[in-house]
Order: structure tokens, then sequence, then C-alpha cells
């Protein structure tokens, strides 16, 4: 073959794929975390390719800020905007500074939805709650009040003060604390921001505060980490008992050194999958967002849509000695 | 025999106005910003659109209004760290207005004026206390971050009127926005204050030598103290757009801004010592850390990734100068 020749049917073949790209798009669906380097998020992100998967024609675009602020998150979904994906399925940093960049996002004819961590209901289609919260609330509580039948003084250790779902989980907590575990009381609320160091100072200025704290309740994955370090590092293993929301892989090794007898957390890839289930819908399907519809999420199941438009996914799932080994590896 | 040494070379200026013109930091800073510009056009269908470009100006216009005054502070040879405490006091102050039952006038005002207080406050503790700038504004970054925490707690203000989203959120004319608008004539402002005006004159003095400015007949402390109400007053301005773009107040509102606003002060070419600096070299600067988070967005690079290309550009851009500097001299000598 000539160099020309060559040539010649280089440059028909790129064009070829060029053409390819233009006409075989695929629905672009974009994952928007909190922030990446999150295992949780990762998780949620292979049940989207997972979806994606299933589902033929989608590609996903995972993304999200560094830093877990809704500024950052605001760059992201203009830069998506300007990518004309098809749908942005969010997990909030805040549920209300978004609303107006979310807004932009819809009125240029793309579809919205939030899961995890929610957007108040003006700035997306709709929302999807992992879980219940007033379920995760009674549920963080049980964790440690199961271990402590003489009952006695807990704390938690939360992220940041501004986050909406742990807020949301807290007060339901303080909610069932009188009447379902009234041998329970809870003494402090403090704030490691979803930041190790943070979190393990704050922890660190539990113990000392509250000599007779029976448990450290930490309904975020970084927490409860420092947390069980803290009081592995503390020799308190046995005193303190670190419980509350966490990843089966980071948090295997507090179920075995007995830092903690159990946590819990629903499957965040089944969150994922579910998200980009519920994007695809309302995308391409164009199925309606409205209270009282049904929708399909594949392999989970079906939601319903309250008076908001948000829905629960499924309970939280409890992990202990008896299944940390078999969760931790899968996320 | 005589052993006079080589009349010693000394140039009657430093470089020839050509020379200076190609090879000043402005010059420097165009020419990368048109080198990001390119890459990126040919990186992402998307970037060369008429709103994408225009969305793009909002990721730094509130940050790059206040770095023009924060310039200047750095020029005199001062420094504010408290100017994204500064945004989340005022917001905070503003949301309690609106719950108050304001409307977007009296909001606007008390945003602008609680700036221009806390720059003032500032102002007061480094020009009459004679305290470091560095120790007094680290300090008043947790005091009036603490203030709108201590206010807001873990609650938010919403319900901003409509009229009062324009500022964040609005157009003045096609895609050019309201916080691009002001972002422009705000640094025509300060270019004209710091390069044309004798109290820019005064505040290179100070940067250079503050005791020879003193004895000179230059009232330091006053013209400090008029750049820490000015760097505040900007901090107010930017609370304003920022609170009106998100709609609602946290106490956490601009975590971390300060940084940003100084990183885009040095890499606009501002000497962190003092004594110099340009303000089209600030605006530059804003541009580019623009042009580079937005295009490394739309390739949806993580957030990361990018914290290190500007890192690595601020490295660049200023070594690239000394090393510059270093090729020449050895020439010469």
């Amino acid at each position: 073959m000539s160099i020309l020749k060559k040539l010649m049917v280089t440059a028909a073949l790129s064009a070829a794929m060029f053409v390819n790209a233009a006409y075989a798009e695929n629905v672009k669906i974009a994952l928007v975390v909190k922030s990446l380097g999150n295992g949780f998020f990762d998780a949620a992100n292979k049940g989207a390719e997972e979806a994606a998967k299933e589902l033929g024609d989608v590609d996903i675009i995972y993304t999200g800020p560094t830093k877990a602020t809704a500024e950052a998150q605001i760059e992201v979904i203009n830069s998506l905007i300007a990518q004309k994906v098809n749908a942005i399925a969010i997990s909030a940093n805040d549920a209300d500074a978004l609303v107006p960049a979310l807004k932009k996002a819809m009125d240029r004819g793309i579809t919205v939805i939030s899961w995890d961590s929610g957007v108040a209901p003006e700035g997306r289609q709709l929302h999807l709650n992992p879980s219940d919260t007033n379920l995760i609330g009674e549920t963080i509580i049980k964790l440690a009040a199961d271990y402590l039948p003489e009952g006695g003084d807990v704390a938690i250790l939360s992220a940041s003060s501004t986050a909406t779902n742990q807020n949301a989980w807290i007060d339901a907590a303080k909610k069932v604390l009188p009447e379902k575990f009234p041998k329970i009381k809870l003494v402090a609320t403090v704030y490691g921001d979803d930041d190790s160091a943070k979190s393990t100072d704050e922890a660190k200025g539990l113990l000392k505060s509250y000599p007779n704290l029976k448990a450290i309740i930490a309904p975020t994955t970084v927490g409860v980490v420092a947390a069980a370090q803290v009081v592995t590092d503390e020799n308190l293993i046995g005193k303190v008992n670190v419980t509350g929301l966490a990843l089966p892989s980071e948090f295997k090794k507090f179920i075995d050194n007995g830092a903690s007898q159990a946590v819990a957390l629903w499957n965040p890839i089944d969150l994922g999958y579910s998200a980009v289930y519920l994007a695809h819908d309302l995308a391409v399907k164009k199925e309606e967002a409205k209270p009282g519809a049904t929708l399909s999420i594949g392999r989970v199941g079906k939601i319903t849509l309250d008076d908001t438009n948000s829905a629960a996914m499924a309970p939280p799932f409890q992990f202990d000695k008896t299944n940390i080994e078999e969760f931790s590896k899968i996320y | 025999m005589t052993d006079t040494p080589a009349p010693r070379h000394i140039p009657d200026r430093l470089d020839k106005p050509f020379n200076s013109a190609i090879f000043s930091w402005e010059a420097l800073l165009v020419a990368v910003a048109v080198a990001i510009f390119a890459v990126n056009s040919f990186a992402s269908p998307y970037f060369l659109d008429a709103w994408s470009l225009s969305d793009l100006t909002f990721n730094f216009t509130e940050k790059a209004l206040i770095a023009l005054a924060m310039a200047l502070l750095i020029i005199s040879g001062e420094i504010d760290l408290s100017v994204a405490a500064i945004i989340a006091l005022a917001s905070t102050v503003m949301g309690m207005a609106v719950q108050a039952g304001a409307g977007t006038p009296v909001l606007v005002a008390i945003g602008i004026l609680v700036g221009l207080g806390c720059g003032a406050f500032n102002g007061l503790l480094v020009t009459r206390l004679g305290l470091p700038s560095i120790v007094v504004t680290i300090g008043t970054m947790s005091l009036f971050r603490g203030i709108a925490f201590i206010i807001l707690g873990d609650q938010a203000y919403k319900g901003y009127p409509p009229s009062f989203a324009f500022f964040g959120q609005g157009y003045v004319w096609w895609v050019v926005s309201f916080e691009l608008a002001l972002f422009l004539v705000a640094a025509a402002i300060y270019w004209f204050l710091l390069h044309r005006t004798s109290f820019g004159r005064r505040v290179f003095a100070i940067g250079n030598n503050p005791v020879a400015a003193q004895f000179s007949g230059v009232r330091v402390g006053r013209i400090k103290f008029i750049l820490f109400c000015l760097t505040g007053l900007m901090a107010g301005i930017a609370s304003v757009l920022i609170t009106s773009r998100l709609g609602s107040t946290r106490p956490s509102i601009a975590q971390g801004y300060e940084l940003e606003v100084i990183t885009m002060v040095v890499l606009g070419g501002v000497s962190i010592l003092g004594g110099a600096g340009s303000i089209l070299g600030v605006v530059l600067a804003a541009f580019i850390m623009g042009l580079v988070t937005f295009g490394l967005g739309l390739l949806n690079v993580p957030g990361i990734v990018m914290s290190i290309f500007i890192g690595l550009l601020l490295i660049i851009v200023i070594a690239l100068p000394i090393l510059w500097r270093r090729v020449r001299r050895e020439r010469f000598t």
C-alpha cells in the first residue's frame, strides 16, 4: 500500500469514527457526588455503571468537587450544563444553594434528580432517599443501645453542621430517644466536617469531656473511622463502643479488633444504580415525576413518590462480625 | 603599568522598553491565557460557546473582585486572610435582614456596609495597635465566621426577594452577566487608582519601604487603613453577589475563598513581599484561573487534579521569569 493510500484510509477511518460519535450518541447521565475520593460514592458509581450496562445506551459521567462545598459543586454543574448532558443525578452539599444552578440546568432541558443528600423541591424533579430518615435516626441509636442494656451516655460525631442528611437523621434520632430508648442519654453532638483530622480531634475531645461515655455514634463514613481509630489508640476498646454508618471495607478492622460491635449502611451500589435508573426513566422514557407516581428502579424494585416528589429506596443494612467479611470485599 | 580596572558597565535603565514589554509579566500571562484558551477549544467541543464562556466567568468574578483590593493591600506590604469570613458574616446579616422584611436596596446596603465595617475593624487593629496583619486577620477570620456560625448554627436563611437574584444571576447584555460587568468596571477603577493617582504611588512607596515613605511625608497608617476598608468593601460586594447567586445563606458560605483570592493576586505578578504588581496582571490571572478550572471541568477532570494544575501553573509562571533573568545574567557576565 502506498503512503498516499494509507493516509487516505486513515483519514476515511477517522472520519467514519467522527460520524459515529456524532450520530450514535449515547444518553449522558452525570452522577455528581459531594466530593471525590470517598469510598461510598465510588461504590455508588459501581452501581451506576451496572445500571448503564443494563440500560445499554447510557454513558455515566462520574464527577464532583474536591472540596465538599456548594460553591465547588456549582462549578461542576456549570461545566455539565455546558457539556449538554441529558441528566444530572446529584448528591447535594447544600439543599438550597444549589437550587439556582440546577434550575438553570432544568431550563436548558436537562433532567435533574437528587439522591442521597437532597436538593429543595424547586431545584430537582425528584429525590431518592437511600432510606427513610426516621428509620435511619432510629437505627443509629439502636446500634448503640443494643450493646448497652444498662443504658448510659452516648455522643454523636457528625459531618459538617450544614450537611442536609446528617442533620435530618440526628433530629429523627433525638425524637425517638425518650420513648424507645429511655436509658440512653445523648450528651453531645459535635461536627468533624467529614475531615479525618478534625473528626479525630473532635472524638478525642468527646472522650476527654465525657469520661463516662459508653458509645460514640458517627453517622458518617469519615467520622466513624476516625472515632474507632481514636478508641483503638487510647486503649478504650470494650469501654467505648463506636458505631454509626460505615463502609464495610474501611471499617472491617474495627469490627475485628472490637472497637465496634456493629455498624449499618444502605447499599451505595444499589443507590447509584437506582439513581441512574430514575434519571433514565425521566430523561429517556419521559416518565413524569409527580406525587403518587410509581417508577421502576430495575432489580432494586419500585419506588412511589410522596408529596414532595421524594421516595425511600430501602432500610439500612446492619454489618457485624457475622457478615462484615463478605461485604468488605464488595464496598 | 596601571592596573585600573575596566570601567564597570552601569546601565542607565533596567530594560529597553521593547524588551520590557515583551518579557513583562503581563505579556507572559497573556501568552498563558491564549495557550489555555486554544488548548481548551481543541480539547472540548463545548468550550467555544457563548453561554459556556459566560458560565465560565461565574467561577471567578466574586473572588476576582476581592483580588483587586487585595492586590493593593499586598503591594502595601499587608495581607487580609479574613475576606472569606467577611463574606460569611455579611451574608448572615443580610439573611437576618430578610427575616426582618428588608427589601433589595436595604439588603445590598447592609452587605456592603458590613463588609466595610469588618475591613475597618481589621484596619484599626493593624494601624492603631501596630499588630502584624497576618496575625490580626487570622484572628478575625475565626471571629467573623464564628459570629456567623453562632447566629445561624446549622440553619440556613432563605427567602431572598426575587429582585435580589439579579446581582448574582442576572445579565446586563446578552451573555454579559452583571457580575462580569461589575468586575470589569471595578478593574478599571482600581487600575486608575493604583497606576494613575498619587494614592497609588504612595501604596507602592509604602510597600517598598514603609519607613522611608513615612519620613517622606506619606501617611502610612492612614493609607493602610483605607486599603483594609477597601478590601472589606469588596468582600461585602462579593458577599452580595454570592448570596444572590446561591439564593441562600449558610455560615459555611465561601469557605476557602481567601486562598484562591491570594493565589490570583500572586499569579497576577504582585510581589508577596510588597512593593510591586499591577492590576492588569491580576485581571489576567483571574481569567486564567477561570479558564483552567472551567476547561478541565468540561473534560470532567477531578477537582484534585485541577488543584494540581493551578499549583503547577503558579510555580511555573513564577519560576519562568526568575530562570529567564538568571540565563540572561549568565550570558552577559
